[in-house]
């Protein structure tokens, strides 16, 4: 239950692969159901807008999910992932058209810790403005 | 009106048994469009070392959110939920989750505190085993826009 990858050749400053990660509406109405969490303003425009949002916005926790991806791809073993944790700063905007919103996210190693694990910080954009804050992962490695 | 400070420390009962099914963590790993064979494949997860198929690193929100509606829906709190917003979260896992583990939670109000007139409530889910064993621990912090106390 360790990573595949190892930890004698990692340091600071070792990139994590970045990923891009596109949203639709359906995809929120997807992890509504997968989730259990049916807050309208994941899924109804006229209520999002009178709350005072730009439009639907993403679940932060789907956003969150989705960030962690780059980790667990990069780890070889999601059970390796033994904290993370995440700021909502911004919402992640998903308009109602073919393309949606699109979640860029990227990751490096920020620190090596005792037990041969290792910290990564990630920034997870959407259209430019950074979404997530303080996002970080201590991962078990081989 | 501003939170009740009373409520730090506050523990509320545990959740109902839960158990994390095969099915329930590959809907999860749909919803978050993750093909990792760890989540759906019993070989591919017991080749990581894994008994079964594994949940991803925060799939324990279909759990915790359960705890913390206790709290946010606790009438003695007082809190409007159209003011929530989720602040911040994160998951400190003392193991793997597999499919097949029956799991309790147990919320509890971590700390209340007012910052530029919102309201911050600091919770903590304990995700443990219904044999006792502590899994994980989630926290979150779920901001009341504008409800603490203003000053002039």
């Amino acid at each position: 239950m360790s990573s595949t990858v190892n930890f004698d050749a990692v340091e600071v400053g070792t990139p994590v692969p970045s990923q891009s990660f596109p949203l639709k509406r359906v995809d929120l109405i997807r992890y509504c159901g997968a989730s259990g969490d049916f807050n309208v303003i994941h899924w109804n425009e006229r209520i999002a807008t009178s709350v005072g949002l730009p439009d639907v916005i993403a679940h932060g926790m789907l956003t969150m999910a989705e960030a962690v991806r780059v980790v667990t791809d990069w780890a070889g073993d999601p059970g390796a992932v033994i904290e993370y944790g995440v700021r909502f700063t911004r919402p992640v905007v998903v308009p109602d058209d073919d393309t949606g919103a699109l979640l860029e996210v990227s990751g490096v190693v920020t620190e090596l810790l005792d037990g041969r694990r290792v910290r990564v910080e990630l920034t997870a954009k959407s259209g430019e403005q950074k979404v997530l804050g303080q996002a970080r992962a201590v991962v078990q490695l081989g | 009106m501003p939170l009740d400070p009373s409520f730090i420390g506050k523990r509320y009962p545990p959740s109902e048994s839960y158990l994390v099914s095969r099915e329930k963590i590959v809907e999860f790993a749909d919803a978050v469009g993750d093909p990792n064979p760890a989540y759906r494949n019993v070989d591919a997860a017991r080749a990581l070392g894994h008994p079964d198929v594994v949940a991803p690193p925060t799939f324990l929100v279909v759990l915790t959110m359960r705890a913390s509606a206790q709290v946010v829906f606790d009438p003695e709190l007082g809190l409007d939920y159209s003011m929530v917003v989720h602040g911040e979260q994160s998951f400190t896992y003392e193991r793997p989750v597999h499919a097949g583990d029956e799991l309790v939670v147990v919320g509890s109000v971590d700390n209340i505190r007012s910052v530029a007139g919102n309201d911050l409530l600091s919770l903590r889910g304990e995700v443990s085993t219904t044999a006792g064993e502590l899994v994980c621990t989630a926290r979150s912090t779920i901001v009341s826009r504008g409800t603490a106390a203003q000053e002039g």
